[in-house]
């Protein structure tokens, strides 16, 4: 029996969570096709506010890389809108022509952002804040600095705001109400807030009714009502989403506000479902993740078969911007049955309300100190009364029988089913079951499994807390994570800070980062080094006192302090007079031992460091630059004589293992980079257990990647074919530029490969004409400053010092 | 070792020493490394690590100590001792700079 066809039009969190479920809850029940109007894959718009201020990347928020659209048999049409439901039929229809057919269809079409139809709203440079494209339109306008307006102060407004103010824009945010966030907070609260913006440089203008954007080609300004002129190079408008309802009303489907449905998610029509923040249910459009979670989960339930029934939620917000603490959760507007608990502690910046109606928490702010947030919400959510806490409620849950002030014993004493994470929905309960049933030990694996601050990640405090309780001594919250004991920024995050600060020295580094170290150490000013010369070829100085002291002498170090030197012979061909040429060095200098490498060259070992400049200049005067054997930077290309010589070879893979040495020696890698190019299948120079391979076929180069030979064996993966040798070699160039950027230091192509998703890699790389072109255009560049021939560099006297003892004494032995 | 010198020698100028770095000064009868910290403090330790004589002078200058280039034990250029879980120490000797001179006895 062919499965039943689902037709999810929307790729959001919700849909996305659905699926979840349902994959987990049974298998391979439905046929899954999903359209997609962005170009990208399902990521997690929480966290776009991170990614506008720098902290986070795209690549940070991805929730389903494409691995899991195949692990799952999902067909994933990105860059599709669907511009019609044929109800009749059962089909749907996309703006590319692609109909698809369904035997259910779950309409998750998300929310349109509201703009204020003021003059000049078609303008260029009038931004929403809704998705990935209006961040990459933001952070374009940005890079000239400049002025930001924003209009709109609640929960999304204010995160812009940040967000623009930390990429350097003047910004200012204009909010029709007399106070910001009323929505969430109460005045108090709001006060307190608009105070620590306005000291984190955010100008604030409250009682401002837009009347007019000004400017003729594009942004110039605004204009409000009072008369008052603001110039700006940008608009954000962040006054309010509608549900993007008009796909269900063109079909016939209800359509109050938002699509109408009942507690089991469906619409009017028994085989539609309406999902996220498209949907209304019991009169309410919800527009925070946690509730569209909860109606997820009863959507799948539905789905296989369930009887599932969503009955609505109560939600709590809290404001992402560095250094504030916000929690706002229920009702705290003022009434006759109701009485509140106010706490204020004016130095401090605290400042805390709690709303009660029949003896019950129905509302709360909290700003400043809001470890007891979840706890509040918890009772909130659980209706329990509070007579007999009354008096310390106020104080929180560790004044609630004189338990300690140990931070985690408010923690430890929730209830199993209190909720930890909102946004997915999770207790304490099964966090805390899953960590011991399956053995958890990292933050990391226990988002994968239970998904507990997997999503805005603003209860990682307690989930960490919850791990240091049930795991005791053995869990450390910063295990691997950070790059060394001299700071606790992880590789990934000092990457991408190093370009959001545009940091280019060492010093600047740490200093900015708060460095706990004076200047570092062996592990983390290696892998400094190497990210400034990346990120800066052009203007960093290479700190040589920062390299380890195989690349600062450009030989390797052997066990008795003695070197060893690896010429390169390019593609692994040499000559008469090579060979003649390294038979007198080795006389000459009296060289202990001379090895074949596996990389198809000559190693000379056990020369003294005093000898290697005059090793050197004898090498150089043969032709022979340095080998790089001891470079986290390209090695060796190794080659197969191809269809110069051997009956089989399809294409000259000698040349074109030349023609790639030749072009990308002297590039710095995160790790070592070692080549190979076989000329046919039968893959004589190992092509398939390198970092970058070859394998050349008649119909021309396929091109393989991510293999390891080493502690690790690995075959490699195919990136793809090219047809022509030009091509090859600015896919692999590009291919190793991409890994140039992203790496960690130390990390291996097929570990970089394994964290980025090869998919990704194939996509920026194969597909991506204009991604891969600037990789390309970004490792010429960086070949300018590299393609040096250091051998070369230091016959003619650079780095003297190193070579030469300071001083020899005379001494008359003591004994 | 009993190597007991009486006097001081002149080995030459902090400016010969990379900042971060170091130098080697050959006796005769063995190898000392004269390191130069971030902040001009200059030590002197023979060119050996406790662990497999790894040539000290080669290794990471961070802080008051060096990598060894060989197995990364961290050694205090103060004390010549092993950091860490690692025990063992080198020769260190005393060091006076003199205007521009530095010196080791």
């Amino acid at each position: 029996m062919s499965r039943e066809k689902l037709v999810v039009i929307g790729n959001g969190m919700a849909p996305g969570r659905m699926l979840e479920e349902l994959f987990e809850k049974a298998p391979g029940l439905y046929d899954v096709t999903i359209f997609n109007a962005e170009p990208r894959v399902n990521y997690d718009r929480i966290m776009l506010s991170p990614v506008l201020s720098g902290e986070k990347a795209y690549e940070d928020i991805i929730i389903h890389g494409d691995d899991w659209y195949r692990d799952h048999g999902v067909t994933l049409h990105r860059g599709a809108r669907v511009s019609g439901i044929d109800r009749v039929a059962k089909t749907v229809t996309a703006e590319n022509g692609i109909t698809v057919s369904y035997d259910r269809l779950v309409i998750a079409t998300g929310s349109l952002p509201f703009i204020i139809p003021v003059p000049g709203h078609q303008l260029p440079g009038v931004l929403a804040y809704r998705d990935l494209d209006d961040v990459e339109k933001m952070l374009d306008i940005a890079k000239n600095k400049g002025k930001a307006i924003v209009i709109g102060a609640g929960l999304l407004g204010l995160e812009a705001a940040y967000g623009l103010k930390r990429q350097g824009m003047d910004v200012t945010v204009v909010h029709l109400m007399p106070t910001i966030m009323e929505r969430q907070l109460d005045p108090a609260a709001a006060y307190l807030l608009e105070k620590a913006l306005t000291e984190r440089g955010i100008n604030i203008i409250t009682k401002a009714d837009t009347k007019a954007i000004l400017g003729t080609t594009r942004v110039e300004g605004v204009e409000l009502k009072d008369g008052r002129i603001l110039d700006g190079d940008m608009v954000v408008m962040a006054v309010g989403i509608r549900p993007a309802s008009a796909l269900a009303k063109e079909a016939g489907v209800a359509v109050n506000r938002g699509i109408v449905v009942d507690d089991g998610m469906m619409t009017s029509d028994p085989s539609i479902y309406a999902l996220g923040e498209c949907a209304e249910h019991r009169g309410t459009c919800y527009g925070l993740v946690a509730p569209l979670y909860e109606s997820a989960r009863v959507l799948a339930d539905r789905l296989c078969g369930g009887s599932g029934e969503y009955g609505g939620s109560v939600v709590n917000t809290k404001l992402k911007v560095t250094g504030i603490n916000l929690f706002s959760a229920g009702d705290f507007a003022e009434g006759d049955d109701r009485e509140e608990i106010v706490l204020r502690d004016a130095t401090a910046g605290v400042y805390k309300r709690l709303v009660l109606k029949n003896d019950r928490i129905i509302g709360a702010v909290l700003y400043g100190e809001t470890a007891d947030g979840p706890w509040y919400f918890d009772l909130m959510k659980r209706s329990v009364p509070v007579t007999e806490m009354r008096d310390t409620l106020i104080f929180g849950q560790s004044y609630q029988g004189g338990t300690t002030l140990d931070p985690r014993a408010a923690v430890a004493a929730l209830p199993a089913e209190a909720e930890i994470c909102g946004c997915n929905g999770v207790c304490k309960g099964k966090i805390v079951d899953t960590i011991s049933a399956k053995g958890l030990t990292t933050l990391d694996d226990v988002r994968a499994h239970t998904k507990a601050s997997a999503s805005c990640g603003s209860c990682t405090g307690l989930v960490e807390q919850l791990m240091s309780i049930t795991l005791g001594d053995a869990f450390n919250p910063h295990a691997v994570k950070p790059m060394c004991g001299c700071t606790d920024l992880g590789h990934s995050d000092v990457r991408r800070l190093i370009m959001a600060k545009q940091l280019k020295t060492i010093p600047a580094v740490m200093q900015e980062l708060e460095w706990k170290t004076s200047c570092g150490c062996a592990k983390c000013r290696p892998a400094l080094n190497y990210y400034l010369v990346c990120d800066w070829p052009d203007e960093y100085a290479d700190d040589y006192q920062s390299r380890f002291i195989n690349e600062r002498v450009h030989a390797n170090i052997q066990k008795d302090g003695t070197y060893s030197v690896v010429p390169r012979m390019w593609g692994g061909m040499t000559s008469s007079s090579e060979l003649r040429a390294i038979a007198d060095v080795v006389d000459k200098f009296e060289i202990p031992a001379v090895k074949v490498t596996g990389g198809q060259r000559i190693d000379m070992l056990g020369i003294r460091k005093e000898d290697l400049p005059a090793v050197w200049a004898d090498l150089g005067k043969a032709g022979f630059v340095s080998g790089q054997a001891y470079a986290k930077g390209l090695r060796t290309v190794k080659t197969c004589v191809g269809t110069d010589w051997c009956r089989f070879g399809t294409q000259d893979s000698t040349g074109l293992g030349i023609r790639i040495e030749k072009f990308m020696w002297g590039s710095w890698t995160p790790a070592k980079l070692k080549m190979g190019v076989s000329g046919c299948p039968r893959n004589c120079a190992e092509a398939t257990c390198k970092d970058i391979g070859v394998i050349c076929v008649d119909s021309g180069f396929e091109i393989h990647f991510a293999g390891a030979a080493g502690l690790d064996i690995k075959g490699t993966e195919v990136l793809g074919l090219v047809k022509t040798e030009d091509e090859a070699l600015e896919y692999i160039v590009a291919l190793t530029q991409m890994y140039r950027e992203q790496g960690h230091y130390l990390e291996r192509i097929y570990k970089w490969a394994k964290r980025t998703g090869l998919d990704e890699i194939r996509r920026q790389i194969m597909t991506d004409t204009e991604k891969r072109q600037g990789y390309y255009e970004r490792f010429v560049l960086s070949q300018k400053v590299a393609q040096v021939d250091p051998w070369s560099e230091r016959v003619s006297g650079k780095d003297k010092h190193e070579f030469k003892p300071m001083s020899e004494l005379k001494l008359e032995a003591a004994e | 070792m009993n190597t007991h010198m009486k006097s001081w020698f002149d080995v030459g100028s902090i400016s010969d020493i990379p900042r971060r770095g170091a130098r080697c000064v050959k006796t005769g009868t063995m190898t000392v490394a004269v390191f130069r910290t971030a902040d001009d403090k200059v030590f002197a330790l023979e060119d050996k690590c406790p662990h497999r004589n790894g040539p000290l002078s080669q290794g990471i200058v961070h802080d008051g100590c060096v990598t060894c280039p060989l197995h990364n034990w961290v050694i205090s250029l103060e004390t010549g001792r092993a950091q860490g879980a690692d025990e063992g120490a080198t020769l260190s000797f005393p060091v006076r700079l003199e205007g521009i001179a530095s010196s080791c006895r």
